[in-house]
């Protein structure tokens, strides 16, 4: 059985989910964050499936989108990483059911 | 690579990947989810070489599994009273109905569309292809990314600085300003207070 387009675009399509589903069933902000490196991880494999297969001028586009992608995502997961320390260091905490003071 | 081995390469790479991602649903322990969260990254850098992307592939491991994953860890290890169990919201019912609901149109989407297949298999090579466009057409991005990581460099050193000792660089300071340093210091607020002078200060 020869594998195409279609089924690494499902397995893409299953990996972002799961890392929705990580973003918001967690309370840890950390795993948080950790959902969704994972969803842009799945995006970038949706993009090298598109770039491998799909009949275009430039196909290397592909590549160079995923490599924009990797370097926005390593600047945020710094940003957001520290902005989780910073926080602990005020509230002691990273638990966003306890992270509530623009709620009262 | 032939057919065959693209396919046993995208199952079993695939399993390892998804099987991973739902581990750190399960799983928990906070640091054996990082684990399996860099586990996951390698399996989808698999991915990537059975694609034929072999230098987005080393980037996804040097950048993904090891600096992120490393990253990550640091941030686990840095907040250790918080808690280490790996607690559920309320949102773990609805998530799961709302991820599988997305997952499902778009693998709808993916195997119902007429994609236009190029006949012109893998790339043989990337890297060439990848700097010629980086230098060439994508310059410009090029560039910004540059501002942008150290952009993000000088936040991220700024948010996680502890506050600075009262140094000679500040004692044309008002005299005022002492005693509310040291009484701030005992709660968490001293960091709030401290942080945005230090940076005027240099």
């Amino acid at each position: 059985m020869s594998v195409g387009l279609e089924h690494y675009l499902g397995l893409s399509a299953v990996l972002f989910g799961i890392g929705l589903w990580i973003a918001l069933a967690k309370r840890n902000a950390i795993i948080i964050l950790m959902g969704i490196e994972l969803m842009l991880s799945s995006v970038n494999l949706m993009l090298l499936a598109f770039s491998r297969y799909i009949r275009s001028e430039t196909p290397i586009a592909g590549h160079i989108f995923v490599i924009f992608i990797l370097t926005v995502a390593a600047a945020e997961a710094s940003v957001a990483l520290a902005l989780a320390v910073s926080v602990y260091r005020t509230r002691g905490t990273v638990d966003i059911d306890q992270i509530d003071l623009l709620k009262s | 690579m032939s057919d065959a081995g693209v396919a046993i390469g995208f199952w079993g790479l695939g399993a390892l990947a998804v099987g991973a991602a739902l581990g750190i649903l399960v799983t928990q322990n906070l640091l054996h989810a990082v684990l399996l969260l860099i586990l996951s990254f390698i399996a989808i850098a698999g991915l990537f070489l059975t694609l034929t992307a072999d230098f987005v592939a080393v980037a996804q491991v040097l950048i993904y599994a090891g600096a992120v994953g490393v990253l990550v860890l640091f941030t686990v290890m840095l907040t250790p009273s918080s808690a280490r169990v790996n607690a559920d919201t309320v949102f773990f019912g609805p998530g799961f109905i709302i991820g599988g609901l997305i997952a499902a149109g778009m693998a709808v989407v993916a195997f119902k569309t007429p994609w236009s297949i190029a006949d012109r298999g893998g790339f043989t090579t990337t890297v060439g292809l990848i700097g010629d466009a980086l230098t060439n057409r994508w310059a410009l991005p090029f560039e910004l990314a540059s501002i942008l990581l150290i952009a993000a460099m000088v936040g991220a050193i700024v948010l996680v600085r502890s506050a600075a000792p009262v140094d000679n660089l500040e004692a044309d300071q008002p005299v005022a300003d002492i005693p509310f340093d040291q009484t701030g210091e005992a709660d968490g607020r001293a960091l709030a207070t401290a942080a945005p002078r230090g940076g005027e200060g240099h």
